[in-house]
């Protein structure tokens, strides 16, 4: 009985639509600089690692402390690829690769590691992750070390941003939705009860988790191709945190939350760039009081949804019964 | 028509045997009780039942659809997707989903699209998810759930969750039931009122029912026959009329001068 | 095979800073299921402190020690006040981030006062410079000195941990917190007691490594802080014996590396371990299985 294109596609296109023209306009009239436009960037990179981390670990439960070693996987192979090959057409190839190999990498990750539970479990991302940067530390011919990759090609500007951060949120956000989505959801529930109704739980784990890699290795695609330089130090344990931080604040099994924390970290960070180490300083009081005294984080596990706007609106339309 | 049939199913955890040589055979549309004392191995049985345990040794098979599955050492999900269900002694509903959620997940492995179709919401999502709510809506109509199904499961009172834990099972479409005391914490009006649920989704569903229990009123009121259990052995097995006078069983459970129910 | 004996050696005395960590990881995570980002700091603060001490107060090795100790476990109880018991009752996830903020407060607040750079030590004097000849083998009095506080340390605490009843009263709430509550034990003075031995442990630790290695700085804790924990986990995580054997085997496995191989890998190996550790038996060397039951 449901249409195809309901009431809630239309909003959502709405809303995309506008978020993509109005900021495109702030950027093209030079309101939003190049200096705010890094900041930009670093924002939609930084939800599309929120929201990917969110499903591995807010919705599916398993507490991976590693996603950062995802994202270095994605922004090597895409920094390698554009390196040579610097059109769009090698930035397009270098995404994908860079998605496809975080992937691959992933299962291979998972498998052995997704057995084990809660702090077993971090613990093993944690080393994997670290694994991964001793590879890359030591790959002197390929990855030149710890000295890095530089003058990688430019070529993420805000419509790209925009569609894989876009993607990113609507292919997570369905896929949640789903049966599949569900499933996964049911292992973080109670993983015994799961598997009783009939949830191959090591698979949906290792699901969740190759599907966070991919958009992991987009992310770390993105930043080599803004940021054109990449090193191992970059992508190692304290990334990863970054990472779960905001996941956290912003609420695990939330996505509306994860997508709020990266915009208001980002923001913040902006403006205390001035005072680096007070700013580092108060980051780590705020972690901790958030936590004392909000754990669940800016939207616990609840979604913002654009019904908000339309209950704004009801308030605006004429009673019935009346003239 | 043997639809489970156990043979010298025996499970020890190190120097601790639960459960030890136990022979059971059921047939298709019984409805069957196990009773015991409390830490018999009723619950263990059931793990070895549905996989969350291996056997030691012993073998469990199930005759479903005309084919023979030996079920020892198969994991959960597969031996649900074989038509194995159970419910659980300690209530494991999905405490933070909706009630509709809890039995949505239930019918997952029946779902056809794959994770393309779920990244995109392609038309064979729709198609599938509407079928979903309305069979799973079906089920909370039936078990009298339907007008709770946005509630989360752990905010419904105790009974309705057990009802739920009922309707989550029954979502697999199993023809094997187990049900774990279905009527623990529950008041005599609702025992009864369970009592006859469970005759009626037998009759509905063509389901066989394996049910633990300690409330005799149910047992006795509603299963044709009984296993009783005592450390880990199977010491009797008859009708109710039968076990209520077995020596063996009263001295081991029901207690001298059993004679109510 | 001289060289053989010669690594081993210096292995020891990196594996017993190893084991003064693991220690203060291993019974914060058998009493409260954490892992104590935290620690790692507490060790750094350990060296900054014997610093402050050597120098500006111009104290000798033991009197730092002493003070190093004593500031660090101060510091461990009060983190553990303020930040940690709030957060008795929360999800893991919720205490592992107000963990980690409490490191990063630590580290940079270090910072702050302290700068950023790379201090060094004093230059030592007396007895702290002298070495001596085990056959073709160079064996240092710091080596000797660190080996000997160390093997003190332990045989400290596992006297307090077997023969007193504090020690008893850890043992009990680590097993069952709320038993141990029902039976008179005061659970939240024991779990300041773990976290003071604990992080006392980890200033000597720190001050040791300032001696040995020279240098200091805010951010020396991290690495460090990971491989003990890796040794902790090896010897089984939350079991005190397993986190000393642990320390060492690590110790020795890292400076083995290091001698003969290419000294990069060094830190790869050690997680490699702890992979290896976790997919053939996460419970450790020393550690029990135990099931969920359903």
């Amino acid at each position: 009985m449901k249409k195809l294109f309901g009431i809630n596609w239309i909003k959502t296109l709405v809303s995309l639509i506008l978020t993509f023209v109005i900021i495109q306009l702030l950027i093209s009239f030079n309101i939003i600089n190049s200096y705010l436009q890094s900041t930009l960037a670093a924002i939609c990179i930084n939800i599309i690692l929120a929201v990917s981390l969110n499903l591995i670990t807010g919705f599916t439960g398993q507490f991976s402390l590693g996603h950062a070693g995802f994202m270095s996987i994605g922004a090597y192979v895409c920094a390698l690829i554009t390196l040579r090959m610097p059109t769009i057409p090698g930035f397009i190839l270098g995404v994908l690769a860079g998605a496809i190999t975080a992937a691959i990498i992933g299962v291979i990750v998972g498998l052995p590691t997704l057995r084990l539970r809660g702090d077993y479990l971090a613990i093993a991302t944690l080393g994997m992750a670290e694994i991964i940067r001793i590879i890359f530390l030591n790959m002197d011919s390929i990855t030149n070390g710890a000295a890095g990759l530089s003058d990688i090609p430019q070529f993420t500007n805000w419509a790209w941003l925009f569609f894989y951060t876009a993607g990113t949120i609507i292919i997570i956000s369905n896929f949640i939705k789903s049966s599949h989505g569900r499933a996964c959801i049911s292992i973080r529930e109670d993983e015994i009860a799961a598997e009783a109704m009939g949830v191959n739980s090591t698979r949906y784990k290792v699901t969740a988790f190759t599907i966070g890699a991919f958009f992991a290795g987009i992310a770390g695609a993105l930043y080599a191709s803004t940021f054109n330089f990449i090193d191992p130090k970059i992508f190692g344990f304290s990334k990863s945190i970054d990472i779960l931080v905001i996941v956290v604040l912003g609420g695990l099994g939330s996505i509306s939350g994860s997508i709020v924390a990266a915009i208001l970290l980002g923001i913040i960070t902006t403006y205390l760039q001035a005072f680096a180490n007070i700013q580092m300083i108060l980051y780590s009081l705020s972690l901790i009081i958030i936590m004392i005294f909000r754990p669940q984080g800016l939207m616990g596990s609840k979604e913002l949804s654009l019904s908000i706007f339309s209950r704004l609106g009801e308030s605006f339309k004429p009673k019935k019964g009346r003239v | 028509m043997s639809i489970l049939s156990v043979k010298k199913l025996t499970k020890s955890f190190g120097g601790l045997t639960a459960v030890s040589n136990v022979n059971m055979e059921i047939n298709e549309g019984e409805l069957v009780g196990l009773i015991g004392p409390n830490g018999a191995g009723k619950t263990t049985l059931f793990n070895l039942l549905t996989g969350v345990y291996v056997p030691t040794s012993g073998t469990i098979t199930l005759n479903v659809n005309g084919t023979s599955k030996s079920l020892g050492g198969l994991k959960p999900y597969t031996i649900c997707k074989n038509g194995v269900a159970r419910t659980f002694q300690n209530i494991r509903l999905f405490k933070d989903l909706t009630v509709l959620d809890n039995v949505r997940i239930a019918m997952h492995k029946n779902v056809k699209y794959g994770l393309i179709s779920s990244f995109l919401h392609l038309p064979s999502y729709r198609k599938e998810e509407d079928e979903l709510v309305r069979q799973s809506m079906e089920l909370l109509e039936i078990l009298k759930l339907d007008h709770k199904k946005d509630e989360l499961a752990k905010n419904l009172p105790y009974g309705e969750q057990r009802h739920l834990e009922i309707a989550r099972a029954l979502a697999t479409n199993p023809s094997l039931l187990l049900l774990d005391e279905p009527a623990a914490g529950m008041n005599p009006a609702e025992t009864a009122q369970l009592t006859e649920l469970i005759g009626w989704i037998r009759e509905k569903f063509n389901l066989t029912i394996l049910l633990i229990e300690h409330d005799m009123s149910l047992v006795m009121g509603i299963c044709e026959r009984i296993y009783v259990l005592d450390y880990g052995m199977i010491i009797a097995c008859g009708t109710p009329d039968e076990i209520k006078t077995n020596e063996r069983v009263i001295k081991a459970y029901l207690g001298e001068g059993m004679n109510n129910a | 095979m001289e060289q053989l004996f010669q690594q081993i050696i210096n292995g020891i005395s990196l594996g017993s800073i190893y084991a003064l960590i693991a220690l203060g990881y291993t019974m914060v995570y058998g009493i409260i299921k954490l892992i104590n980002f935290a620690h790692s700091d507490i060790y750094m603060l350990g060296a900054f402190i014997g610093y402050f001490s050597m120098t500006t107060l111009k104290l000798g090795f033991v009197p730092s020690l002493l003070l190093s100790m004593v500031f660090c476990t101060i510091t461990g109880v009060v983190i553990e006040k303020v930040a940690y018991k709030p957060l008795r009752h929360a999800t893991r996830i919720a205490v592992l981030i107000t963990a980690i903020g409490v490191s990063l407060f630590i580290e940079y607040t270090t910072m702050a006062i302290a700068g950023a750079n790379v201090r060094s030590y004093p230059p030592l004097t007396g007895i702290l410079t002298k070495s001596f000849l085990l056959g073709n083998i160079n064996v240092s009095m710091q080596q000797v000195i660190i080996l000997g506080i160390t093997i003190i340390l332990m045989i400290l605490l596992q006297f307090i941990v077997k023969k007193t009843r504090i020690g008893k009263a850890m043992r009990a709430v680590s097993l069952d917190s709320d038993a141990a509550e029902l039976m008179g034990i005061n659970v939240n003075t024991t779990i300041s007691f773990t976290f003071a031995l604990g992080s006392a442990l980890a200033g000597a630790a720190g001050i040791l490594v300032g001696i040995y290695y020279n240098s200091i700085n805010p951010l020396m804790g991290m690495l460090p802080g990971i491989k003990a924990f890796v040794a902790a986990v090896f010897g089984g995580i939350g079991i005190i014996p397993g986190a000393m054997i642990g320390g060492y085997f690590i110790g020795i496995v890292e400076v083995l590396v290091s001698g003969y191989s290419n000294s990069l890998y060094r830190d790869g190996v050690v997680f490699a371990i702890l992979i290896l550790v976790l997919i053939i038996k996460p419970t450790g060397l020393l550690g029990k299985n135990s099931r969920e039951k359903v």
